[in-house]
Parts: C-alpha cells; sequence; structure tokens
C-alpha cells in the first residue's frame, strides 16, 4: 500500500498535471508548487474521497488568516501527509 | 426566465434536503434580444446561460443544505457538455445533485432536460461563506420566495 505522501503527491500531479518526480515531500503546494487556491479545492476534492475524510480548509486558513499557524504547517507536502494521517485516525477512533 | 434579470429559473418543482437533490422547471423566453444576436435567423439558448441556469439550480439546493446560512459562488465548470439546441419557448427540467460537500466548497453533478431527454449537463464546484452582508440575504430571500423555495428551509437563524 503507498504511503499519504505518495497518494497525496499522485494526486496533486494528475489535478494540477504537474511531473510527478518534482513532488517531494518537502514541497510546499503553493509556494514551490505555484498550486493556487482553485486547483486546491480540486485537490482536496480527491483527498477527501481517497481518505473518506474532509480536509477542514476554512478552519486552517483562519488559523493562518489569525497568525496561529503557518502555511509550511498544512500545506508543505509532508506535513499535509500528517494531518491527512491525522484525520484518518481520528475517523477510525 | 427572466434573462435581463439574469433569473434563469421559473419554480422549484421538488427539493429534498436530506437526500441532497433539487429539480426546477424554467421556460425558455420566445422573445429577448439575446436570441437577435445568437443567433438571428436561427435563436439558440447560449451555452452559458444554460451552465448559469444549472449553477443556479445547484446553488438553491446548496443554500438549503447549508440552512440559508452561507451563500455558495461558482468556482469552476468541468464536463460542460452541450448536447443539443435549446431554441426559445421550450420546457426546461434542471436536476442536480450533491456530489461532494467540502470545508468551504461543493461539487454538484447537473443536467438540463427538455421532453425527457437530456439537452446538457455539467460538473460544478462551489466555493461558500456567509453571506457577505444582510442586504445580500434579502435579496436572496425574496428570489427564494419568488421561485418557491420551502419556508421551511429558510427558518434557520
Amino acid at each position: 500500500m503507498s504511503s499519504t505522501f505518495d497518494q497525496i503527491a499522485s494526486i496533486i500531479a494528475e489535478t494540477c498535471d504537474i511531473p510527478r518526480e518534482t513532488i517531494t515531500p518537502e514541497s510546499h503546494a503553493i509556494d514551490d508548487l505555484g498550486i493556487d487556491s482553485l486547483d486546491f479545492l480540486d485537490i482536496a476534492f480527491a483527498i477527501d474521497k481517497a481518505f473518506g475524510i474532509k480536509l477542514p480548509l476554512e478552519k486552517w486558513t483562519q488559523e493562518v488568516n489569525d497568525g496561529k499557524a503557518t502555511t509550511e504547517q498544512y500545506f508543505v507536502l509532508k506535513n499535509l501527509a500528517a494531518r491527512i494521517d491525522e484525520l484518518v485516525a481520528a475517523k477510525g477512533a | 426566465m427572466h434573462l435581463e434579470y439574469f433569473h434563469l429559473i421559473d419554480r422549484i418543482a421538488a427539493i429534498d434536503t436530506a437526500a441532497r437533490t433539487i429539480a426546477v422547471d424554467a421556460i425558455v423566453p420566445r422573445e429577448s434580444t439575446i436570441f437577435e444576436g445568437h443567433f438571428p435567423g436561427h435563436p439558440l439558448m447560449p451555452g452559458v446561460l444554460l451552465i448559469e441556469a444549472m449553477a443556479q439550480t445547484s446553488g438553491w439546493l446548496l443554500i438549503a443544505a447549508l440552512e440559508f446560512q452561507r451563500m455558495p459562488f461558482l468556482a469552476a465548470v468541468k464536463e460542460a457538455k452541450m448536447r443539443t439546441f435549446v431554441t426559445p419557448g421550450e420546457t426546461l427540467r434542471i436536476d442536480a445533485s450533491i456530489l461532494h460537500e467540502g470545508s468551504g466548497f461543493a461539487v454538484t453533478e447537473a443536467k438540463i432536460g427538455v421532453g425527457g431527454k437530456t439537452v446538457c449537463n455539467a460538473t460544478l464546484t462551489f466555493r461558500h461563506a456567509p453571506f457577505p452582508n444582510p442586504d445580500m440575504r434579502g435579496h436572496m430571500e425574496a428570489m427564494a420566495r419568488r421561485i418557491g423555495f420551502p419556508e421551511r428551509e429558510m427558518s434557520h437563524d
């Protein structure tokens, strides 16, 4: 079974037409991969479906806007994968 | 339809918030300045207006699903297919369902039928947010009453 990172990297590559080999765990979805908010809706849709969760994008955005979190915490892909794992675990708890 | 006011829905025929489905009726006007240009001697309902009609239909379903607390805004149109011509005077049945409800966004599938035949369909993405101001919410409530939006779906405050 592929890792969470591998799954989201594949989703991003397919959704945004970005070469898979350029996507690394350290990639920042916005700053490095150039994914804008509209494209990220497609990614969120695909992630929600693939993992059976609901990425809390509004909550994350609010936290970033309020200075309580950084975009790196949610949009660097290794961190996004960790957040997804947490959501999946919480769902199964 | 009142094309000049961008009112593309005449009446909600059925809405099932639990099932996340809606059906609306709309009659394409026989005359409009739009048809004078699109096209002279061969009037056709523009495809972009058919997409807008599907978006408005989806939008009312989302407003109901969001308990009239948030306003959906069209963000993306995918897989839109105009399968045949739609002409002045035709009666449209527009169906929509919610495909996915994300955080701050939703995806719907919609189609328009004429005489039981699908004439166009699309997958639509919406962002949604709290109503920007009371005026807009008031406007939407007035629109809702005009098209027969169920009162029970408007009582959430």
